[in-house]
């Protein structure tokens, strides 16, 4: 049975800060970071915006582009490193506001980075296997980084997600097939109750990011005997804009087949949304017949390969929700200060 | 606000769904449990509200009750949805750039908490169309 995307959307905050501001109050050098980062801007949530809203808002998205009826959705997974309850689910909140409620099954997952991308697979698993007619993967994240932490100049806000589906004439892309790579790799991490996450600094690049996705993306293309030169388009997880221009290179993608889906540069890591973001931002170009590689990554530390074929639906139903680059578009950038504000860095006492 | 009473209204707040009397065409948010018109001869039935609407007023709040001091400053508005209600409710955007008869739409957001370790209130708030 062929399983894909039916249908997906994507949110992002309009708020956000460049990294010069954050660089003036540290003392930092700007440019040297930007261009050591690739990465000039990043999103900040509103004050009363959070892991939740932001999954509903790109769940909605992802319904309103496919005009399907919510109803059908029969399971829901959402990852994130920054659910707003530590024991109630995110993804119940989500079944109930875009009205898929009650005869479903719904889980919050948790794997760093990749938790979205988890969740796609799970759903896979369901709707190919008929227990569920079609799943909902949300990756969502308003994520910390302490104050002057190398993570502060990246980690921002917002979420993608997508409608998984066995029928093939619903399907905006088939899922020609996925791959994992996971090993017990500690390069990030936030203890239970600790506001922001520690880092094993320059540990979080090789036995971390590029050990995982390069062993994903070699392993789907073992498995599926393709090469870069077979796909038209490819992500990579984006917590900067090296990593993802570095890993693409040493597997033979060019920068051209990776600039769709290249967000990090005005949105900073969105982290569960990240990879997914890039995917969508993709999508939102991509031609019928075009061939897509995609690899996730989570610290801790795993990857999640994927091989997608885009389908003649996907020009039907592109237009009914916004594109990442309409959210990407008209921008209210904001202070260190206001900033501070916007992620309970300060309170009034 | 206690759980039980949030819970029972989380359905109206997530999806603005209200109700429609059948016998007199007239539309209720919050829903009610009879038509007020109709009386005994109502025909209530359930009713999910588009959300599109224009701001009928609005006013900015600098002095907030608890749990909204660190909004401040926030425009609280009247939306008068295209069915008729009318309903309060936080308008999301600069108050420089909101002005009455602007049209609204729908956003989902948290409306509030129950301190910090009591539960999270989401629901529908607007912003400008």
């Amino acid at each position: 049975m062929s399983v894909g995307i039916v249908s997906y959307g994507t949110y992002i905050p309009k708020f956000r800060i460049k990294v010069e501001d954050i660089a003036k109050v540290w003392g930092d050098n700007a440019d040297i970071l930007s261009a050591g980062l690739m990465v000039n801007e990043k999103s900040v949530p509103d004050l009363d915006e959070d892991t939740v809203t932001i999954a509903v808002e790109a769940a909605r998205a992802a319904i309103c582009r496919s005009s399907l009826d919510p109803s059908r959705i029969e399971a829901i997974y959402t990852g994130s490193e920054s659910h707003p309850y530590a024991v109630k689910p995110t993804s119940t909140i989500v079944a109930e506001a875009v009205e898929a409620t009650p005869e479903m099954t719904a889980a919050d997952f948790e794997f760093a980075c990749k938790a979205g991308s988890a969740g796609m697979q799970a759903c896979m698993g369901l709707v190919q296997s008929d227990m569920a007619d079609l799943g909902l993967a949300i990756g969502s994240d308003v994520s910390q980084g302490a104050p002057g932490d190398a993570l502060e100049y990246t980690a921002a806000a917002g979420g993608a997600a997508y409608i998984i589906g066995n029928k093939e004439e619903e399907m905006v892309a088939i899922i020609e097939d996925t791959y994992s790579f996971t090993t017990d790799t500690p390069d990030f991490w936030r203890r239970e109750g600790m506001p922001y996450p520690e880092h094993g600094g320059r540990f979080t690049g090789e036995p971390g990011y590029f050990k995982h996705v390069l062993g994903a993306a070699k392993g789907l293309m073992n498995k599926l005997g393709t090469s870069a030169e077979d796909y038209d388009y490819a992500i990579f997880h984006q917590p900067n804009g090296k990593f993802p221009s570095r890993v693409a290179k040493m597997l033979g993608f060019s920068k051209e087949k990776i600039a769709p889906g290249l967000v990090v540069t005005r949105l900073g890591n969105t982290y569960s949304g990240s990879c997914l973001m890039g995917i969508a931002a993709t999508l939102d170009q991509a031609k019928p017949g075009d061939r897509i590689f995609a690899t996730a990554f989570g610290s801790g530390a795993g990857a999640d390969a994927f091989s997608f074929r885009v389908t003649d639906k996907i020009d039907k139903i592109r237009d009914k929700a916004p594109r990442v680059e309409e959210l990407l578009a008209n921008p209210v950038y904001m202070d260190y200060a206001m900033y501070a504000k916007h992620k309970g860095k300060i309170r009034r006492a | 606000m206690s759980v039980a009473r949030f819970w029972r209204q989380q359905v109206q707040r997530y999806n603005l769904v209200g109700n429609h009397c059948r016998n007199c065409d007239e539309y209720y948010y919050p829903p009610r449990t009879t038509c007020p018109f109709c009386r005994r001869n109502g025909e209530m039935e359930e009713y999910k509200f588009s959300g599109k609407g224009e701001l009928v007023t609005y006013t900015i709040i600098h002095s907030a009750v608890e749990g909204f001091e660190h909004q401040t400053p926030y425009v609280l508005g009247i939306v008068k949805l295209e069915e008729g209600p009318r309903l309060t409710s936080q308008i999301i955007a600069q108050p420089e750039d909101v002005n009455i008869g602007m049209k609204v739409r729908p956003v989902f957001r948290k409306l509030g908490e129950s301190g910090d370790k009591g539960m999270l209130h989401y629901g529908t708030k607007f912003t400008p169309a």
